[in-house]
């Protein structure tokens, strides 16, 4: 049955109906319980934005909270998935995977390849990330490329709560390490989500808008972003139709090869810092593999390459807006064109 | 507001539980046209349909008030019906006067919630319950579908008669669990849903699978069953493209789901983004795929249809329609010769297997006819 929940409580409502069905799902992070040992204070936090609240009273002893060490815990949940258990350790920010990177990037991507397929991973690492949240440049960052570079990783980045709740879902029931990216100012945001379990497949990109003129790729926030250019482009008549990549590794290409070539026309928008980006991904793939349908240059709507300001003035400045993603389309997709 | 009996209003329709507002994308009549009542005139779309609007009334079309890509309220005035010898000036005065009635708040607190769930012994089921009074008809769904197949159906129904709709096990927000035995078993769920709702002898009503159920029902429990209307139905005939339940419980993917979708209308720009998007969202959930598999296979025998039921209707009083569109891509409209001589027979041109969507006031007044609504 739909109703509409905030992508917090979406994703709280995955952990929750995999930890039902599955005791080897077990949580583990900084406070995801909060004050347990104290009297009184029993899930005191639920996480630092209270995403996890209400699991420990639900399944006593599955939720740990860990020492404050990245190193020790993303270790510890990469052993334990090795080892049979399906953990979800929250990484709180993504900023922080400078301390466990080696496990990251050297252990639980390598496994399966350097153990001859015979080792799974299931592990799933949850980590905010974004800006816009005045939270400085530590606690701000879109660092899904530096995952997507490192092949043995799968790499999520939901828009929206429904998406959110089937591809965590999804994320669990893997057998590989998956970094699932949520950013920070989509919790509040409420879709419809139907209360029963389902899954959303890795690899499949959604179409949440058509249009002929030009296409529009990106992910998590910024999806909101072109839409709202989107409604802007239409009253010019230009219509754009905007690809949720929603998976970054694995990323559907077929779905974007098939929109440039029903358009003619790329425009994407990256939260990522520009150099070596989503967007310079997909504009090389599509340069390479539909140079012919293209009618313009591909444009990349990126945040510049500076760390994340913590004035707000220029933080609301940093992430790509509606008026910069549909002033790229404007360069390419001229309104006398549409006519 | 002024009521001008001689002007006749074309106003934004209301298509099913949800729809608020809708999208002109395209006029079939111009100004000056002459009109009779159940011409297409303008193509309107919706995020779940793309449908068009039919003329309840003869006449001149006199205005285009809605202009082309604008979206209006449902009830707003989009074009105005009107015969020659009504004055100019008096048109201009009604399209100038006219209010589109405020969103229908008043009928949606009589009418109750738009879903309502029920607990059988088959599970938890979501039906929707239109209209008051007069007849009771039980709208019986597809394979894959659910009770907002009859989007287009069930308020014209309600207007005359007690409409029901339900989601069958396996299906929509209902149960994932599909009880063992194939249609039988989807009949009995049928008369449990009966029976919980204290629903006396009813006109059912089914599509594709739905009118095996339907025929099931009336053979196993013919007292409960005032008479039949059999849409693009199961069960009379052996042929059935297979491909096309094999690709539907299959396709996880808006690409592969497109063209299977597609076969289901003769127009497939009626498929649109939400609509896949909707099919993809009921898929995904837990036990979709399983409940699907385990009915096609009891369904099916070596890619066709495994149960016959139309000799079985012989024992069977209620009066039988058979209603078809020509296009159907999924059981030929041949099959609806199969009860020559026991039922009345339309095959409607221009319509596919989806008919009560494609045609949907050529079918509404074929089943209102039926049951004498």
């Amino acid at each position: 049955m739909a109703r509409k929940i905030s992508m917090k409580q979406a994703i709280n409502e995955a952990l929750d109906l995999e930890m039902r069905r599955d005791p080897t799902v077990i949580v583990m992070g900084e406070d995801i319980v909060g004050g347990a040992g104290s009297p009184g204070e029993e899930d005191a936090w639920g996480g630092v934005l209270g995403v996890t609240k209400g699991l420990h009273a639900k399944y006593p002893g599955r939720l740990l909270d860990t020492p404050l060490s990245e190193s020790a815990y993303i270790g510890a949940a990469i052993g334990a998935a090795a080892c049979g258990m399906r953990p979800v350790a929250e990484l709180m920010f993504l900023d922080f995977m400078g301390v466990c990177f080696d496990q990251i990037l050297n252990q639980a991507a390598k496994f399966k390849y350097m153990f001859g397929g015979k080792a799974r991973t299931p592990v799933v690492i949850r980590a905010m990330v974004g800006a816009g949240f005045r939270a400085a440049a530590q606690h701000s960052q879109m660092l899904t490329p530096v995952f997507t570079h490192v092949p043995g990783l799968k790499v999520i980045c939901p828009s929206n709560a429904y998406d959110a709740k089937g591809l965590l879902i999804q994320a669990i029931r893997d057998d590989d390490p998956v970094i699932f990216c949520e950013h920070k100012n989509l919790y509040g945001l409420e879709t419809d989500v139907p209360a029963e379990a389902y899954a959303i497949p890795f690899g499949e990109a959604n179409v949440v808008r058509e249009g002929k003129d030009v296409t529009i790729v990106s992910y998590g926030l910024t999806v909101h972003r072109a839409f709202e250019a989107a409604e802007k482009l239409a009253r010019d008549r230009i219509e754009a139709e905007i690809v949720d990549l929603r998976t970054l590794s694995p990323i559907d290409w077929d779905t974007v090869i098939e929109s440039v070539e029903n358009t003619g026309r790329l425009v994407v928008v990256d939260e990522a810092n520009p150099r070596c980006s989503i967007a310079s991904d997909v504009a090389a793939y599509v340069a390479e593999h539909a140079f012919g349908a293209l009618k313009a240059a591909p444009q990349m709507v990126t945040a510049p390459h500076t760390p994340v300001p913590f004035t707000p003035v220029l933080e609301d400045l940093y992430v790509p807006t509606a008026d910069a993603i549909a002033a790229a389309v404007s360069r390419i997709a001229p309104r006398a064109m549409a006519a | 507001m002024m009521t001008d009996q001689r002007i006749k209003p074309v106003v934004m329709p209301k298509w099913g539980l949800s729809m608020a507002e809708g999208r002109i994308t395209g006029w079939l009549k111009q100004p000056g046209d002459r009109i009779a009542v159940g011409d297409e005139i303008v193509e309107v779309e919706t995020d779940k349909f793309a449908g068009v609007v039919e003329a309840g009334d003869a006449g001149i079309l006199r205005r285009v008030v809605g202009e082309k890509d604008a979206i209006y309220p449902v009830k707003a005035l989009l074009g105005v019906i009107a015969d020659p010898e009504v004055p100019e000036t008096d048109v201009e005065a009604y399209v100038a006067g006219y209010v589109t009635p405020a969103a229908d708040d008043d009928d949606d607190e009589v009418a109750g919630p738009a879903y309502e769930f029920l607990d059988t012994a088959a599970g938890r089921l979501r039906y929707a319950r239109r209209g008051e009074g007069g007849e009771a008809v039980v709208l019986v769904h597809g394979f894959g579908g659910d009770l907002d197949n009859w989007l287009f159906n069930i308020d014209a129904l309600a207007a005359k008669a007690s409409v029901y709709a339900l989601d069958l096990p396996g299906h929509g927000q209902s149960t994932k669990t599909m009880p063992a035995g194939g249609v039988a078993a989807l009949a009995g769920t049928v008369i449990a849903f009966m029976d919980a709702l204290c629903i006396g002898p009813a006109h059912l009503v089914g599509h594709s699978l739905g009118g095996a159920i339907a025929m099931q029902v009336a053979i196993e429990a013919p007292g409960r069953v005032k008479s039949l209307t059999l849409i693009g139905s199961a069960g009379l005939g052996t042929e059935i493209n297979a491909g096309y339940l094999a690709g539907f419980v299959a396709a996880a993917s808006r690409r592969d789901l497109k063209p299977v979708v597609e076969q289901l209308f003769a127009d497939p720009k009626l498929v649109t983004r939400q609509l896949l998007e909707d099919v993809l969202r009921y898929k995904r959930l837990d036990g979709v795929e399983d409940a699907l598999r385990s009915l096609s296979s009891q369904f099916l025998d070596d890619g066709r249809q495994g149960g016959v039921l139309a000799p079985r209707l012989e024992g069977v009083e209620a009066p039988v329609l058979v209603v078809w569109g020509e296009e159907d891509r999924i059981i030929p409209a041949a099959h609806a010769t199969a009860l020559d001589g026991r039922a009345r027979a339309e095959v409607i041109p221009g319509a596919g297997h989806m008919v009560q969507m494609e045609k949907a006031s050529r079918v509404n007044e074929l089943i209102l006819g039926h049951i004498g609504g």
